[in-house]
């Protein structure tokens, strides 16, 4: 099962510069454990050390914000494309400030 | 160093100011690899808050795919401090995620004036750097229009008919 996986900048130390890579899985979680295999390192940028999606990445099936579509358990098909993006937010305000205001800290999202 | 023109400092301080006293947002994307910001993309702040921003999330999918498909990258990633200096916070370190980007901050904190400054911010560290601002090289108040009989290379004094 093919689904392709576009990469951004930051990532692409772990995929040898490769700006979309191929991957199998039929959850967003299986998904990132078969590219880990293959991009050893890069699941850990994703997900946090208590296993959630890390807050500082947007992760889009197709068209969609996976935190819209269950987060790691957001179901894949073959043909989907994953589209992966540095959120982009800062401020004055202190970070875990910030984080505890959105209600969306650190930890696992789901 | 960044160099930026002008007519998009100036756009990018109007929204800051807009925005006032919540932060703004938003992307300068230019071509990939030119280093030039070239078209102003203001982003909704999606935390609409004074002390914090956040692009929202579908928002950045779409322009983010729509610089993909023009070769374009974010050169530029802005956003307004409305209270404090145009310093990054631990909060932008935390979250700089475009290592290529140039990070600009501009405070509104002083109604009259604008403090404008630029970092790269790579790895979690900061690095300031001098913002050069282009003035454009056709001054846009410029006589634009000419009177009857002139042209912009010719003055016809006798208005003679014919011509």
């Amino acid at each position: 099962m093919a689904i392709e996986v576009r990469i951004p900048t930051i990532l692409r130390t772990y995929t040898g510069g490769a700006k979309s890579v191929e991957g199998a899985g039929d959850t967003l979680s299986a998904l990132l454990t078969d590219l880990d295999s293959k991009y050893s390192g890069l699941r850990g940028r994703l997900i946090t050390e208590q296993g959630g999606l890390h807050r500082f990445v947007n992760i889009y099936v197709n068209d969609e914000d996976v935190r819209f579509l269950g987060s790691l358990d957001a179901k894949l098909n073959d043909g989907d494309n994953v589209t992966i993006l540095p959120a982009v937010a800062g401020g004055a305000f202190g970070f875990a400030a910030a984080a505890a205001l959105l209600g969306r800290s650190t930890a696992p999202v789901s | 160093m960044l160099s930026i023109d002008r007519s998009i400092i100036d756009a990018i301080i109007a929204h800051a100011r807009r925005d006032h006293p919540d932060e703004a947002c938003g992307v300068v994307a230019g071509p990939v690899g030119s280093d030039k910001p070239a078209r102003h993309i203001p982003m909704d702040n999606a935390a609409r808050s004074m002390t914090f921003y956040e692009f929202d999330s579908m928002e950045q999918l779409r322009v983010w795919r729509e610089m993909d498909d023009l070769d374009e990258e974010p050169v530029v990633i802005y956003h307004s401090h409305t209270a404090t200096e145009a310093y990054p916070s631990r909060t932008d370190v935390s979250f700089a995620g475009e290592p290529g980007a140039h990070y600009l901050l501009v405070s509104t904190r002083e109604p009259e004036s604008e403090e404008i400054r630029s970092y790269r911010i790579v790895d979690g560290v900061v690095t300031e750097e001098p913002v050069r601002i282009v003035e454009p090289t056709v001054d846009p108040h410029a006589v634009q229009s000419y009177m009857f009989g002139q042209s912009p290379t010719t003055v016809d004094y006798e208005c003679s008919p014919g011509r």
